[in-house]
Order: structure tokens, then C-alpha cells, then sequence
């Protein structure tokens, strides 16, 4: 396992041209746009391309087709919206056994226009045992998890919503982030409800846009545009897709198995992360994220919201990008934390750039807490 | 009358015996003839033991309420509960869990807790059709 240690770097990152609400690009313009400007950033061609690995409604021979590229390794992995950080550990053993030499990740997703999208989802299970009952979209699960970390910890409505304070903070940072308005905790507390325990202001946007991340081997990585940023350490799991399968639901297995293995092939503790972003959909989602990778004790993870400690000028800065819940949410996220921790190890950040950033922890979730990959990602070997 | 919800589909053959309870108003529960696991959803394996070897016992209807949402809004158009309404995990008393409605209570979160007593009602949506919902536990301590 640690020889995966610093086997690849990713050498690019970039959005779409634009993300937002963008009612005039189809989700595979998304695709596209993002893999041209990522593979830029590398100061690559699209033409070194022949690893292609893209989670949602498009195959990764689709991309391979419209990009005009005969890809050699594909991964179609599709377990939510982590499937993208899950990636980065798939292209590190592809680029490592020499299956493929430019890997990109790629995400485009009309999740606010519908533009080109196709509509067909799995509900063999959900059709039968949660539809009838009103659960559908993901609010309806993730209000369960946080009913009951309210019940097991006595986590309090103001202590989740200093999460969406935090995370607005800096998205006033970042110019591409769609809300910049600072908001107060009695904000995010007197705003729609949705459905308890979630005010509108606890649940992300709804947003179109793509992403892309590119890799390569350390050997060529030296080549590319851009300082290289290592992938020192990676971890993949599931639990479940029902949240009600969970051994706990206040606590995510497949978090924490992801976790484990990524600072155990890192070679790092959690001391020594100087740079966290987390899969933000929901404002519990974090707190609880932290908790299940034990760098909060139960029921402590909202502590790391409290006092200033995640905003601008903390002592360990959270989602810097805005997050899910005011920079972007297309649908699946979890290609977004990636490029944010790639930015802020390479110092592009501008005024949200966290002063000496070592190493960054990106974590995500697929479903509900289901599935979770976990990088740690660093400017220094 | 018009179901208030979606039916449940598609049924699937492993699960024909407890949608069949629920019409003559049983909940049933696959278990394991192996290790006595009892489980929910249906499966054709022991999620436990893995033995293929599944049975079914009824169920007492019993639970508590493990988690819960309160709806301010429908997140699917064929559910038709009006808002406020209550969405609801419940932990039986057999020790599976599953989703449900919580009705017959105010929807406020003031009058609802983690862990309050439950009991099965079942909820007639069409002669092939019925769906388990729970309400507070008549007569049990809080």
C-alpha cells in the first residue's frame, strides 16, 4: 500500500467556463469544457489523455468519443458524489502499474437546467420501502442522521448553522462562488424551513458546472505547467445505501475505513493537516465527516466551526471554496474540494489563501454517508 | 379513494410475503434460520450469517422512533401527506429499522423524540396495497 505513496501528482485543475445557472450548456459541454482547461492547466494536450474516469449519467467512453481520444484505461465508478475523490486513488494504481499515463477525472453536471440529461434512477429498493413514505430527495435521509446526533449529543440548531456562517465567509472570497453575502446565525436559523431540522440555509445550492483533475506520474509531472501536488495518501469505502442499514447512523463506517488507509499510506497524523475540505451538502455533513474520521471525538465535530477556528484567519481553515452550501453544488460535488485543496497547496488563492498550507484533507460522501473517499493531498513529498 | 402516496414498486418476489402481511394486517420480518438474525429490508440471504436460509415471523408492531424529519415541503409529487408532516425512522422491537410516516401526532418538534414508544397502524392505499405507518404507543411511558 505505501508504495502508492507519492506514485502520482495532479498536475491540473479547472472548472467549466462558467458554473452557476447556465440553462444554455449541455451537461456534456460541461465535460468538455472542464477537461480542455484542466488539461491546460497542465500545460498538456488533450491528446496526451488515455485515462478517462468520470462518475454521473455520461460513460466514460462518451467522453473518450467527444473528446476525439481512444482512452486505454476507463473507470465508470458510481457511488455518489465522492466517486471523483475515490477516483484520484483509482488513477494513482492505474498511473503507477503504467495502465495509463494522463488520467483525468472529469464531472459535468446540469443539476439545476437539466440540460441534456437523461432522467433513470435505481429504485428498486427505495421504490418500495422509502418513496411510499415521502423520502426522495436527499434532505429527506439526511435530516434523520441529524435528528438523531441531536438526540445522541445534544448538538444544537445555532451549532450546525455556524457551518453555513463559516463556509459563507469565504465564498466571499472566492469570485466564483455564487452567494457572498455574509450571513448570521439567526439567519440561517429564521430562514424556509425544508424540512426539520434544515432551514433553506442548511442544504447546498443547486447548480450546473463541470470539473476536471489531471494526474500523472512524478517523472512527467516535472514537465507540466505548474508545481506538482502530491497524492500522499488515499482511502475508499462504503457502508450502505438505505440509511437505515447503518451500524450507526450518527457515524459513517465507510468514512472512517476511508480515513484510516489514506494517513496510514500518508505516513502523516492528523496533526499534521493544516487544511480541511469536506463534502459540505448538508451543514451537519461536515461536523459529523470529522467525527467518523476521528479528528473530532462524538459529537464534537461542530466544535471545529465555533470560535473563528474553520473561517478566514483560523487556526484550521474548512471548505475555503465556499463549499457546497454557497460556492457550487451541481449534483455530484465531489470533484470541487479537489480542485479547491489543489489550489490553496499551490498558492493561487488570492485573499483566501490560507498562509502556509502543507498538507490539505479532502473527504467526501456518496448518498448519505454511504460511500466515502478520503485524499491527503501536499506541495511537499 | 385516491392513495395519499406512491404505491410501493416494484415489488420484488423476495419481498411478496411481507407486502402480502401487511394486506391482512400483519407486519412480517424475514430471519435467519441460521442464526436467528431478524433483518429488514427482504433479502434472499441472511445479511448476518449469509445462510440462504430465510424464514418470516410477525412482527409485534412495536418500535421506537430512532430519527425523524419534519416535512415543510413534498419531495416527491405523488405523496400527498400535507405539510407539515413527519418522516420517520423506527427501530422495532425485533431490532431492525425502517422507514415509515410518524401520524396521529402533532408535527412539531416539541411533541416528537428520538426513542418515543411507536406502534404499527396499517394504512390501506389499495386492495393490493397497504403500507405500515406508526403512531406514539398508546398507554406507554415517555
Amino acid at each position: 500500500m505505501n508504495e502508492l505513496r507519492n506514485a502520482a501528482c495532479i498536475v491540473g485543475v479547472d472548472e467549466s467556463d462558467e458554473i452557476g445557472v447556465l440553462p444554455g450548456k449541455s451537461q456534456l459541454s460541461l465535460h468538455l469544457e472542464a477537461i480542455t482547461n484542466a488539461v491546460r492547466d497542465a500545460g498538456l494536450k488533450v491528446g496526451d489523455v488515455d485515462g478517462i474516469f468520470t462518475a454521473g449519467q455520461h460513460s466514460p467512453a462518451l467522453l473518450g468519443e467527444a473528446l476525439g481520444v481512444t482512452p486505454r484505461y476507463v473507470d465508470g465508478t458510481s457511488v455518489g458524489g465522492t466517486s471523483f475523490i475515490i477516483m484520484v486513488e483509482h488513477a494513482v494504481a492505474a498511473l503507477h502499474h503504467g495502465l495509463c499515463n494522463v488520467a483525468v477525472i472529469s464531472h459535468g453536471e446540469s443539476g439545476r437546467s437539466q440540460v441534456g440529461v437523461t432522467r433513470a434512477r435505481d429504485t428498486a429498493l427505495t421504490g418500495q420501502y422509502e418513496i411510499p413514505y415521502g423520502y426522495g430527495a436527499a434532505p429527506t435521509q439526511f435530516a434523520l442522521i441529524t435528528t438523531r446526533h441531536m438526540h445522541e449529543y445534544g448538538t444544537a440548531l445555532e451549532q450546525w448553522a455556524q457551518v453555513a456562517v463559516s463556509t459563507r465567509q469565504w465564498a466571499a472570497l472566492h469570485p466564483k462562488a455564487m452567494f457572498k453575502k455574509p450571513i448570521t446565525v439567526q439567519d440561517v436559523l429564521s430562514a424556509r424551513p425544508v424540512i426539520y431540522p434544515f432551514t433553506l440555509l442548511n442544504i447546498c445550492l443547486v447548480t450546473d458546472g463541470g470539473g476536471a483533475v489531471v494526474l500523472t506520474r512524478p517523472d512527467r509531472a516535472r514537465d507540466c505547467a505548474k508545481k506538482p501536488v502530491w497524492v500522499r495518501g488515499t482511502g475508499e469505502g462504503t457502508e450502505h445505501v438505505s440509511v437505515t442499514q447503518m451500524k450507526k447512523l450518527t457515524f459513517s463506517e465507510a468514512t472512517r475505513i476511508s480515513g484510516e488507509r489514506a494517513f496510514a499510506m500518508a505516513g502523516l497524523s492528523h496533526r499534521d493537516v493544516n487544511h480541511i475540505m469536506l463534502y459540505d451538502a448538508f451543514t451537519s455533513g461536515p461536523p459529523i465527516m470529522l467525527e467518523s474520521l476521528g479528528l473530532a471525538k462524538p459529537g464534537e465535530g461542530v466544535h471545529f466551526f465555533q470560535d473563528g477556528r474553520s473561517t478566514p484567519g483560523g487556526t484550521l481553515p474548512i471548505n475555503t471554496n465556499g463549499g457546497g452550501l454557497s460556492y457550487t453544488h451541481t449534483g455530484m460535488y465531489g470533484i470541487f474540494p479537489i480542485l479547491e485543496a489543489t489550489r490553496q497547496l499551490r498558492g493561487e488563492c488570492g485573499p483566501r489563501q490560507v498562509p502556509n498550507v502543507k498538507v490539505s484533507l479532502v473527504n467526501g460522501m456518496g448518498g448519505m454517508l454511504s460511500a466515502a473517499g478520503t485524499l491527503l493531498l501536499s506541495n511537499e513529498t | 379513494m385516491e392513495p395519499d402516496r406512491p404505491l410501493p414498486q416494484p415489488i420484488t418476489p423476495e419481498a411478496k410475503p411481507y407486502w402480502d402481511g401487511l394486506k391482512e394486517g400483519k407486519l412480517m420480518l424475514p430471519r435467519c434460520g441460521d442464526c436467528q438474525h431478524t433483518f429488514f429490508y427482504p433479502r434472499v440471504l441472511c445479511p448476518r450469517c449469509r445462510s440462504r436460509k430465510i424464514g418470516w415471523i410477525q412482527a409485534s408492531g412495536k418500535g421506537r422512533l430512532h430519527a425523524f424529519g419534519i416535512g415543510h415541503q413534498s419531495f416527491n409529487k405523488a405523496f400527498k401527506m400535507p405539510p407539515p408532516y413527519v418522516l420517520a425512522m423506527v427501530e422495532l422491537e425485533e431490532g431492525p429499522r425502517m422507514m415509515s410516516n410518524l401520524v396521529n401526532v402533532t408535527p412539531d418538534p416539541k411533541s416528537i423524540a428520538c426513542d418515543m414508544p411507536v406502534e404499527v397502524v396499517f394504512h390501506k392505499l389499495t386492495d393490493d396495497h397497504t403500507v405500515p405507518l406508526f403512531q406514539p404507543a398508546k398507554g406507554a411511558a415517555r
